[in-house]
């Protein structure tokens, strides 16, 4: 379970997130859904480590982030990150293969092979595998940071935007793929959706921020409601029921 | 592999050719017999062929890190602060303890580096990322700054003459034994390098996916700018500034392998290597028996090189 308790951030003097507090399911896949600026990029940032808590604990299987050691988070989370411009000229499966680093900093064994091999074939990046980063498009750049996430094998997934650049066909798969994870291995995601029915499809907790409070917590059917949507997303929405999921209809 | 072997095919003849150019006269059998032929190989031939080669390969590593650390290829020890940082440090203690041990001098030396690389660093964190090329430029003003500081107390003190032979086209005609000895420094500092070549590639792709894989982004960063500095103090203190060897040389190897380091970077070590002994030999012949310094042969080989790798196109990738 992730525990967040009080915590605020801000960024010169620009609130960024205002007294969160919340319990995060293990188990579970999480969603967190909000407008753009909501801060939940920020929240999950946070979670990772890859920004500095200023405000507030946030402990993940009871250990507190501040103080576990960053090489032993790297073993039970691992957090992929929103895609920056930064392009290293590094081959897919070497992309790949630093997902392994936290188990074996620097001297790979077997396993940790079968592991990098398992991701490639899991993203469909194996005929890609020995292309360059800077030869690959978006979406293909994206499945091998995926790729990496899931090759580091820890019980917490968090993921900044994970559809970013997927095409319908890989965003359904990915989401089938987590939430497949979830059931069958009882591992634990956290991900940060835009598209709101991604996580009316597959979440089992959702998570709504807006202006950097939590306006809403629970399951989807609690959430997912076309008062709380209409008002998280200044919008009016409709809920229609498919499958028995709710499903958002913001079409004119 | 194909490369590390290609490359020593280049650099081994090279150096074999380096051992038997020279103003003196000797006869290359009679090394073990002749004392004359002896004393020219051990005290002159030998230790420059090797100050060449540890200069080259050192030089080529340095770059590939910096390169790491900044993300950004366009950058070398040379653009950005680090030497003429390194020459303040050397002017600094040369002037308050003029007395002082080799040792200390050195250590002055690579500490000051360290702190004006660490400046530079600080100053392009704060510039707009897609801007790649706004950090050379930044590089080329620090640069620019730190050597007028560097001159004007040079000149002040009357010290202008050693601040020259530290900056200006770093040559290795004055090599012999007993001079060039810190450059083992430098490419011991190189295998450090090597030693780390996963956590330099991790921290290329960005902080936060260091930070994400358990390591620490500025621990990583000071170990790269020790590995710079100390490269680039003992350079510039034994031959000189030595151009192009630590922004071409990662560029090429790039391009062809990519930025897994821990594979490049015996590659790019090779390489500096040949490139350097190269221009050096070239030096050393066209004006024979005088010599032209090497870093002016790599201004101009170095120049053409990079010219033509912006305009070609990037190699596609092969298994």
């Amino acid at each position: 379970m992730i525990e967040i308790s009080g915590v605020n951030y801000s960024i010169g003097g620009a609130q960024i997130l205002r007294d969160i507090s919340a319990s995060l399911p293990k188990g579970k896949l999480t969603a967190l859904i909000g407008p753009n600026g909501a801060g939940k990029s920020t929240l999950l940032r946070l979670i990772g480590r890859l920004e500095p808590l200023q405000s507030g604990r946030i402990s993940l299987d009871g250990m507190d982030i501040r103080q576990t050691p960053t090489e032993a988070l790297a073993l039970k989370m691992a957090i992929l990150g929103q895609q920056t411009h930064i392009v290293s000229r590094l081959r897919l499966r070497e992309l790949v293969r630093f997902g392994r680093w936290p188990h074996h900093r620097g001297r790979p064994c077997a396993c940790d092979h079968t592991a990098v091999e398992e991701a490639l074939d899991a993203f469909e990046l194996q005929p890609l595998a020995t292309r360059f980063l800077d030869e690959v498009s978006g979406g293909q750049a994206q499945r091998a940071h995926l790729a990496m996430t899931f090759a580091q094998c820890t019980d917490w997934l968090l993921l900044d935007e994970p559809l970013n650049n997927l095409d319908m066909a890989h965003s359904r798969a990915l989401m089938a793929r987590l939430a497949e994870m979830v059931a069958g291995t009882g591992k634990s995601v956290v991900t940060v959706v835009h598209e709101v029915n991604y996580a009316a499809a597959w979440a089992d907790h959702i998570v709504a921020l807006k202006d950097g409070a939590i306006m809403a917590q629970g399951a989807p059917d609690e959430v997912l409601t076309e008062a709380c949507l209409s008002a998280l997303y200044d919008t009016p929405v409709t809920i229609a029921n498919h499958n028995g999921r709710p499903l958002v209809l913001h079409h004119a | 592999m194909r490369l590390i072997g290609a490359g020593l095919l280049l650099l081994l003849p090279l150096m074999a050719v380096s051992l038997g150019v020279g103003a003196a006269r000797i006869d290359l059998g009679a090394v073990l017999t002749d004392p004359w032929a002896t004393l020219v190989m051990t005290e002159s031939r030998l230790p420059r062929t090797l100050a060449v080669v540890l200069t080259g390969a050192a030089l080529a590593v340095a770059g590939v890190v910096l390169q790491a650390l900044v993300r950004n290829r366009f950058v070398g020890p040379e653009t950005t602060g680090t030497a003429e940082s390194a020459a303040l440090g050397l002017l600094a203690i040369t002037i308050l303890a003029p007395t002082a041990p080799i040792w200390i001098k050195m250590g002055a030396a690579a500490i000051s580096a360290m702190a004006g690389t660490a400046i530079f660093i600080w100053i392009i964190r704060r510039l707009p990322p897609r801007e790649v090329m706004l950090v050379p430029v930044a590089g080329i003003v620090l640069s620019g700054v730190i050597s007028a500081v560097v001159t004007f107390v040079g000149w002040q003190t009357d010290m202008l003459q050693y601040v020259g032979t530290w900056l200006m086209t770093g040559e290795f005609s004055g090599v012999i034994a007993g001079r060039y000895e810190l450059l083992w420094i430098a490419a011991a500092a190189a295998v450090l390098a090597w030693f780390a070549a996963d956590r330099f590639a991790i921290l290329g792709l960005g902080d936060s996916v260091a930070t994400g894989l358990g390591l620490s982004p500025k621990a990583v960063l000071r170990m790269g700018l020790a590995v710079v500095s100390v490269v680039t103090a003992m350079t510039i203190t034994t031959v000189g500034m030595i151009p192009f060897v630590g922004l071409v040389v990662p560029n090429i190897v790039a391009r062809l392998m990519g930025d897994d380091l821990r594979a490049s970077l015996p590659v790019v070590a090779i390489w500096g290597a040949a490139l350097l002994m190269a221009c050096d030999l070239i030096g050393r012949l066209v004006i024979f028996p005088y010599e032209i310094p090497v870093g002016t042969v790599l201004g101009v080989l170095g120049a053409g090189i990079f010219l033509w790798l912006l305009y070609r196109r990037p190699a596609r990738a092969t298994a």
